[in-house]
């Protein structure tokens, strides 16, 4: 029982933090957003260098071989610096759903390897999701038909553009035509995949939105701290303290939840879908308080398009509901512990012993 | 990150399970808060000991196992899994005894650790003032040196068990003319001193929970004290820390009341139904529980890595106060209008004793440091906001 990280693991994430900080600072990412495509290859380029695109590729096609533990760090960074869907889509919820595709799927090794090295975006059209995050920049879609898997190259689909509250959001709904040539896994081969998929989406955007809470959190923190009221810094009234503590406290709760429901998935648990509904869940309320409690303790300055704290609000408020909306997720696990052989109670946490 | 539990922990596992299985009372014992339930407890307490298992943490010559602390996890987690009685004996084995291992003499270790492990002793706490709640380095309680000895003069409040304990440790101020932390002094008084007067105080479940204990010139021998005189505040401090915290209120104990919640939850379940929010609370009590549960583990593993852990220990407190809060208030709704029945009411059917923890559960956000205090060090300490 070690429910840590290597040395190795934390290391990497400091790395790519420290390069997140200066490729994608807020100026940056609002200039991206100026873009029509909402996207910048020069930014995914660095990144992929980094050896964000590689991480779960297997090493046999290129990549570093590593889990969905893993990730459950690097999904929090890139969350705090407000890093656009793509990448995870592509590098995490794709390379997982490609690498569940049986072998005889021709293009299988080729797509992992050109997402170890960066050279494709790939979007997935899954059917909890209502529209399709970057299928207008995506070499493919991996999309569904009656439960079949389709990989539908960009020429063959039409879409039309969905303004989210969240300027770095590119949604798509998606107008396509599936077909033999486009179908790489029958409805059987595809369930348990596509549940894969949702749940590893599910996971992605549960990071996602921890960093997210954590950076509200900061922001927050610096802002009151040197914005002055009757002679004092406000984050020294016991009022404003409270609520910043009680976002720290549900940070801090949710990180295990997110820890453990990347492990499960990784390992196969039995229970994993209801870990990651745990997690998502846990992760959601946090950035939810953060945002909540975040405007607040800004005043009127938080409710401005110019102070940063917007940018991650509207995020939040995006992913939230992504991959599973609350009551998506509340029903699994309503679903698993009020089941008659639910694991519940001292010495269950860790798998039904 | 390796979430298995090793053959070695399994094994820990059987034991425990095995050995509540064969050993456990018969009956359900009396509450700790009467005289005849404190013996009680006092008993079980001795049957533990004798098994080696109730200080599992403690070193092998002071009677327990020299188990770390994810076996302490899985040893509460059989513990609590069993319905086993409450530990009686928590503030001396828990808060005093990891203070005489880190600052105690040998001979204080020797003289005091195995007769607290086997609750030959029983202790009670002695902190709180009626002017100093919160805010503890207000204390006035003065023991002032006399030789080989300190004559204690003052009062000291809200101490949970006193009139049944032997013995009560806490800080007094040494020096009469100090302010604040300095010039407090750790010691250790027995009960049956002359100048002491014990008065029970009534608590919100009609019984004599905890006492007033009045000083009147006490003489207690100076081989009492715990650290150096005038040091006591660092003393107290010092193991105020995340582990004891922890240790004091495991996650097991409400990952247990959780899945009786569910239980009886689905036996009322089309009356509870009529308000869709308690199944919606239900659902979160149960979050809440896995959560912690899932933070102790993480916690354990950090600090097994050598990493220290500190202002994280207020989260804690204020989770698991409001989750058992949140557990008895969503059991109080199921119960309805039958939730207000007494035990010995005839037409009581609550066999868990939804109401006496929910009496309990009031007291939680308030003692071992009101969660305002630690919502404050959360805010100081961990986000480095200023003092007010």
């Amino acid at each position: 029982m070690d429910f840590t990280f290597t040395d190795d693991e934390r290391a990497f994430q400091d790395a790519i933090s420290r390069f997140l900080m200066t490729e994608a600072a807020p100026e940056a990412l609002r200039e991206i957003w100026e873009t029509d495509a909402g996207r910048s290859p020069d930014l995914r380029n660095k990144m992929a260098e980094q050896g964000l695109t590689a991480l779960s590729i297997p090493e046999e096609a290129g990549g570093l071989g590593m889990g969905d533990v893993v990730w459950s760090l690097m999904t929090q960074e890139l969350g705090y610096y407000g890093i656009p869907d793509s990448l995870a889509d592509t590098a995490y919820v794709s390379a997982g759903l490609i690498a569940a595709l049986p072998e005889t799927v021709a293009d299988r090794s080729g797509w992992l390897e050109q997402i170890a090295e960066g050279s494709i975006r790939i979007a997935v059209g899954h059917p909890i999701n209502p529209l399709v995050a970057d299928a207008h920049l995506a070499d493919f879609s991996l999309l569904n038909h009656e439960g079949e898997i389709h990989a539908v190259p960009r020429s063959l689909i039409d879409v039309e553009h969905n303004a989210s509250i969240d300027s770095s959001r590119r949604l798509c709904r998606v107008m396509w035509e599936p077909s033999s040539a486009t179908r790489i896994a029958d409805a059987e081969t595809g369930a348990p995949i596509w549940e894969e998929a949702l749940n590893r989406g599910a996971l992605s955007v549960a990071g996602q939105l921890l960093g997210l809470a954590q950076r509200m959190l900061d922001l927050s923190v610096d802002y009151v701290a040197q914005r002055k009221q009757f002679g004092k810094p406000i984050g020294s009234f016991q009022a404003v303290k409270h609520h910043l503590a009680d976002v720290a406290s549900k940070i801090e709760f949710a990180k295990p939840v997110l820890y453990r429901a990347g492990y499960s998935l990784q390992h196969g648990d039995a229970d994993a879908a209801l870990h990651i509904s745990q997690a998502h869940i846990a992760c959601a309320e946090a950035a939810h308080l953060a945002a909540r409690h975040g405007i607040q303790v800004h005043g009127a300055m938080g409710y401005t398009w110019e102070v940063d704290l917007q940018m991650f609000m509207k995020r939040t408020w995006a992913l939230e509901s992504s991959w599973g909306d609350r009551a998506f997720h509340k029903a699994r696990i309503s679903a698993a512990i009020f089941a008659d052989d639910a694991p519940l109670g001292p010495g269950q946490t860790f798998g039904r012993s | 990150m390796d979430l298995n539990y090793t053959p070695r922990q399994q094994a820990f596992r059987q034991e425990v399970r095995a050995w509540l299985k064969d050993n456990l009372p018969a009956q359900k014992l009396a509450s700790y808060d009467t005289r005849e339930g404190f013996e009680q407890h006092r008993e079980w307490e001795r049957k533990l000991f004798d098994a080696r298992l109730s200080m599992v943490m403690w070193p092998e010559e002071l009677g327990g196992r020299g188990c770390d602390l994810t076996e302490w996890l899985i040893f509460e987690e059989e513990y609590y899994a069993a319905d086993a009685p409450m530990r009686v004996n928590q503030n001396g084995q828990l808060l005093l005894g990891p203070t005489l291992m880190e600052f105690g003499t040998e001979a204080q270790k020797k003289r005091f650790l195995p007769r607290m492990a086997a609750s030959d002793d029983m202790w009670a706490q002695a902190w709180s003032e009626p002017n100093a709640g919160s805010d503890m380095a207000a204390i006035s309680s003065k023991a002032i040196r006399d030789g080989d000895h300190y004559i204690i003069n003052g009062q000291k409040t809200w101490s949970t068990r006193a009139i049944y304990a032997d013995w009560a440790f806490g800080l007094f101020r040494s020096d009469a003319d100090s302010k604040r932390h300095h010039g407090l002094s750790f010691l250790m008084v027995p009960l049956d001193a002359e100048g002491v007067t014990i008065r029970p105080i009534k608590a919100l479940n009609g019984k004599d929970a905890f006492a007033e204990i009045f000083f009147d010139n006490v003489r207690v021998p100076v081989e009492n004290r715990i650290g150096e005189e005038g040091s006591g505040w660092h003393v107290a401090m010092a193991t105020a820390g995340f582990e004891r915290g922890l240790l004091l209120r495991s996650p097991a104990r409400f990952q247990q009341p959780v899945r009786k919640l569910i239980e009886l939850y689905k036996a009322n379940q089309a009356s509870a139904d009529r308000d869709p929010s308690i199944r919606d609370a239900v659902m979160e009590v149960w979050a809440g529980a896995e959560a912690y549960a899932l933070s102790a583990y993480q916690s354990v593993g950090r600090l097994a890595r050598g990493e220290k852990i500190g202002a994280e220990s207020s989260i804690n407190k204020i989770i698991w106060s409001e989750l058992d809060l949140k557990i008895h208030e969503t059991a109080m709704r199921i119960l309805g209008a039958r939730g207000e029945l007494l035990a010995s009411a005839p037409q009581n059917e609550d066999d868990h004793g939804w109401l006496e923890g929910f009496l309990f559960a009031q007291a939680g956000p308030i003692y071992a440091g009101a969660n305002e205090i630690q919502r404050n060090i959360i805010a100081e300490r961990m986000l480095g906001l200023p003092k007010a």
